[in-house]
């Protein structure tokens, strides 16, 4: 469904993806695990074309997308929820959702408020608060559900689980087995194993912008001298 | 009573123009992050437009109609300045932005010369709203009330359009996360192409509007322009409610003061904008700017290093042909020289604030015309000499500037250069409108050099070795320690804060240093031109001074000096045209678009492709 292929990505002269290759299949749910600055986030931009890989490609369902402009990768089906969550907090839960909203595209879920509301419902007792006015919490199942208003194919969290309470930790990974279940493709990425655990069905953990591993997480968690040399447990 | 509510009156119904105008301006900025100087430009076509359909459409209906297409014409032409021009620039730094709206100001002066001709146009009364009303005794136009009442309505549909449609929302998004927007499916493009529509036709409907009032003229861009920017920056970048607050404060203000104090009318307009931003300094409704926001592009900038043998060698030999010149050249060739000389340390020192502090500021000319003034002004009072004036000159201009840069350099960004615009346009109304002290309009004359120098040659002489010593100044300071302090605090400000840089400090010396520079340039000028008028210190002299810094390329240090020489000489040329502003005004559109680098930074790029100079060895 997502092919990365050899794809260098720099800031300025910083060169921080390097050679990144791997797939995402259909219906999976993927997790790129790594440390902090691993360029986990920098791949997620990579895969928008936010940030324009220097070399190698991206494609996405046998298009080539590398290049294009990110309305573009957006409208083809690919939905992307930034870590730093960038709600617009100067509008209403409602008009953040309007943002998101793209038309009904065939072989997905079409996401309407009210099915949002369903699965997030402490966002429904919010709808006319404004995003500066939401919880953390409520500001990461808002990221979410705008994204899910342009009817993704595939999603991209980027540290879902960041700077969250447990509980709604929990949530998280709730939703995420539902979309998996809905057909939704994810790719998401995680510092650390606990959260990948609960939803991955299979792992890559890249190092310095190279993938240093991929393979499932039962055959993750059969090495844990690999486990202990990328990622802080 | 009766005059005071008359005046509130008067007050409101100019505040209608002025709040169409000003919340297009803030509208484009919210979304678009450009400030379009050529927003005045803009409100110039939409009343030449009405003007024109209102000859041919008849009666009530025709002039509200003609209104509405005076809007949507000016609207469509924004498109394409947009499309054409502006659509290249929008990841360019600030400053090639500025620059680019200023080419297109030039293009439209002279295609409305082209289109109207140069006469004034008195705008048509508007139909059965021509009498007066009386109001408690005071005679208030009908005209005015039809304003008044019509402003709400302006401000409601807007308000509205922003507010409950999608495209409001979508607006308003991207006035916050433009990216993030895009990555949700949203084509920027032409969001921003709408918003430029809307906020380009706003302006056309105030020029249109105002016609009754005001008419149509060939200098409505330039004198709407720092109103509409104060408003702007009062009410506070991107908000509508803020903008109609600081229309009707400025514009009630602005009607009291033409009765109570005759002499500030102007000045009125820019202090209440400073006390403003001294307390609040993002403006009433506004918010604060995020860093980081406005995209640099370009390579990489190089250290800059001193100049290479070869290049040393080149510096020389032109000062030895310039030196000989007067053996050769008529005292055609030594003024021009002389003009240039003056105009090359001006722009030499905009370019050390702007280039080595990343300082942008847009009111340079106020230390250019301040040296001069003071200059003027010790020879027409206390008969100073010329010698003691040129040394009091750039202490008067320096001293200016630290002032100004105290208030200025508490603000960053788009708001410090909305300020140094802001305080060059009130010392410049100052000037203008204290015409017992300053002559006004008709400036100071009789301001010649002493005997010994009044000569075209000897003047020439001084006027090159001054320059010149000034240029290698500011260069040599580029290169010391406060140098690279000054470009520690451009490039990483906590970084260089961490090194023990007070780097406000470092920034406040910069300005008032650039400041006396530039008095020099402004005080060599009066002797060499025996007068001195307002219009030294005017936007548009200050814009002179950004368009060279930027046609030099603002990331070479021979940047101002090579842009100054081009551009006085260029215009020199080209002012023998008629149509000499749409040329400079293309020519300026070109660069941005196709030299980004400017003239000097991409003759050193395609000299280092074909080998003749080495990569290190820049001037
Ligand atoms: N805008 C930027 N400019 C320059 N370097 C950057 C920028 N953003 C990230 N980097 C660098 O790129 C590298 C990878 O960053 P990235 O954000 O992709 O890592 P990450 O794996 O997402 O880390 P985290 O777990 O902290 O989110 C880091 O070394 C970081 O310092
Ligand atoms: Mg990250």
């Amino acid at each position: 469904m997502l092919e990365i292929k050899g794809v260098n990505s720099f800031y300025g002269k910083a060169h921080v993806l390097n050679d990144l290759s791997f797939d995402v299949e259909r219906g999976q749910v993927v997790a790129l695990l790594g440390r902090n600055g691993a360029g986990k986030t920098t791949t997620m931009k990579s895969v928008m074309q936010l940030v324009v890989p220097q070399t190698g490609s991206v494609t996405y369902q046998s298009a080539d997308i590398t290049r294009m402009p990110p309305h573009k990768v957006a409208k083809m089906g690919l939905g992307y929820v930034p870590e730093e969550r960038r709600i617009f907090t100067d509008l209403t839960v409602m008009e953040n959702l309007e943002v998101g909203r793209q038309p009904e595209r065939e072989g997905t879920v079409t996401w309407s408020e009210d099915m949002l509301f369903d699965m997030f419902p402490n966002l429904a007792e919010r709808r006319t608060n404004r995003g500066k006015e939401l919880s953390g919490g409520e500001q990461q199942m808002l990221t979410i559900a705008r994204t899910l208003m342009g009817n993704p194919s595939l999603i991209l969290l980027d540290e879902p689980s960041e700077g969250i309470a447990p509980v709604i930790v929990e949530e998280m990974a709730r939703v995420i087995l539902r979309l998996k279940k809905d057909g939704l493709t994810v790719l998401l990425s995680e510092q650390n194993l606990h959260f990948a655990q609960a939803v991955a069905d299979r792992v890559v953990i890249i190092e310095s912008g190279t993938a240093k591993y991929k393979g499932t997480l039962a055959e993750l968690n059969a090495q844990p001298e690999v486990r202990d040399t990328y990622l802080s447990v | 009573m009766g005059l005071f509510i008359a005046q509130i009156l008067t007050g409101l119904a100019n505040a209608s123009a002025l709040f169409m105008v000003a919340s297009g301006l803030s509208l484009i900025f919210g979304v678009t992050r450009i400030v379009n100087f050529a927003h005045g430009s803009f409100y110039m076509l939409g009343a030449y437009v009405g003007y024109s359909f209102m000859q041919v459409l008849p009666g009530a209906w025709g002039f509200w109609t003609s209104i509405l297409l005076a809007g949507l014409i000016v609207g469509l032409i924004g498109i394409v300045v947009e499309m054409l021009v502006l659509r290249p620039v929008y990841k360019a730094p600030e400053l090639f932005q500025l620059v680019a709206t200023f080419g297109v100001i030039l293009v439209i002066q002279d295609l409305t010369l082209l289109v109207w001709g140069a006469d004034d146009f008195l705008g048509p009364r508007a139909p059965g709203l021509k009498g007066i009303i009386r109001i408690m005794g005071e005679p208030i136009p009908k005209y005015d009330l039809a304003l008044i009442a019509l402003t709400p309505f302006v401000a409601f549909a807007l308000w509205w359009l922003i507010t409950k449609t999608r495209t409001g929302i979508l607006v308003r998004a991207a006035t916050q996360d433009r990216e993030m927007v895009g990555a949700l499916g949203v084509n920027q493009a032409w969001l921003f192409t709408g918003v430029f529509f809307l906020g380009c036709a706003l302006a056309g409907l105030g020029g249109a509007v105002q016609l009754p009032k005001g008419g149509a003229d060939l200098l409505m861009d330039f004198n709407i322009l720092s109103a509409i920017f104060v408003v702007v920056v009062i009410g506070g970048m991107g908000s509508l409610p803020g903008a109609y607050v600081a229309a009707v404060l400025i514009s009630v203000l602005n009607v009291f003061g033409v009765n109570y104090l005759p002499q500030s009318t102007l000045a009125l307009m820019f202090v209440v904008m400073v006390v403003v931003l001294i307390f609040r300094p993002f403006g009433l409704f506004g918010r604060e700017e995020v860093a980081g926001e406005h995209g640099q592009v370009g390579e990489p900038e190089r250290p800059i290093k001193p100049a290479g043998q070869s290049a040393r060698m080149i510096v020389m030999l032109g000062l030895g042909l310039l030196a000989l010149l007067p053996l050769v050249g008529d005292s055609f060739i030594q003024v021009l020289i002389t003009d240039i000389a003056i105009f090359c340390l001006f722009a030499a020192s905009l370019h050390f604030l702007l280039g080595l502090g990343g300082l942008v500021s847009f009111g340079h000319a106020a230390y250019f015309g301040g040296g001069a003034y003071a200059a003027a002004l010790l020879v027409t009072y206390a008969g100073t000499p010329m010698e003691l004036a040129l040394i009091l000159a750039p202490l008067a201009a320096g001293l200016t500037a630290i002032i100004f840069g105290w208030v200025c350099l508490r603000l960053t960004g788009v708001y410090f250069a909305m300020l140094t615009l802001a305080f060059a346009q009130l010392l410049w109304s100052l000037v203008f409108q204290w015409g017992d002290f300053t002559g006004g309009d008709d400036g100071l004359v009789d301001i010649w050099p002493s005997e010994w120098a009044s000569g075209t040659t000897t003047f020439y002489y001084l006027a090159l070795v001054l320059c010149i010593g000034g240029i290698i100044i500011l260069r040599h300071t580029a290169h010391s320690p406060f140098g690279y302090a000054l470009r520690g605090a451009r490039d990483s400000a906590r970084q260089a804060e961490a090194t023990g840089i007070n780097t406000k400090h470092v920034q406040w010396v910069a300005f008032g240093f650039a400041g006396a520079m530039a008095g020099i340039a402004g005080g060599l000028f009066v002797f060499s031109k025996g007068s001195i008028f307002p219009n030294e210190l005017e936007i548009a002299r200050s814009f002179d001074a950004l368009i060279v810094v930027f046609l030099g390329g603002v990331k070479t240090l021979a940047g101002g000096v090579v842009g100054g020489a081009a551009l006085e000489g260029a215009k020199d040329y080209i002012t023998r045209f008629e149509y000499w502003r749409l040329l400079l005004g293309l020519l300026i559109i070109f660069v941005v678009i196709l030299a980004p680098d400017g003239i000097a930074g991409t003759l050193r790029k395609w000299a280092e492709k074909i080998g003749l100079m080495k990569r290190e060895d820049r001037v």
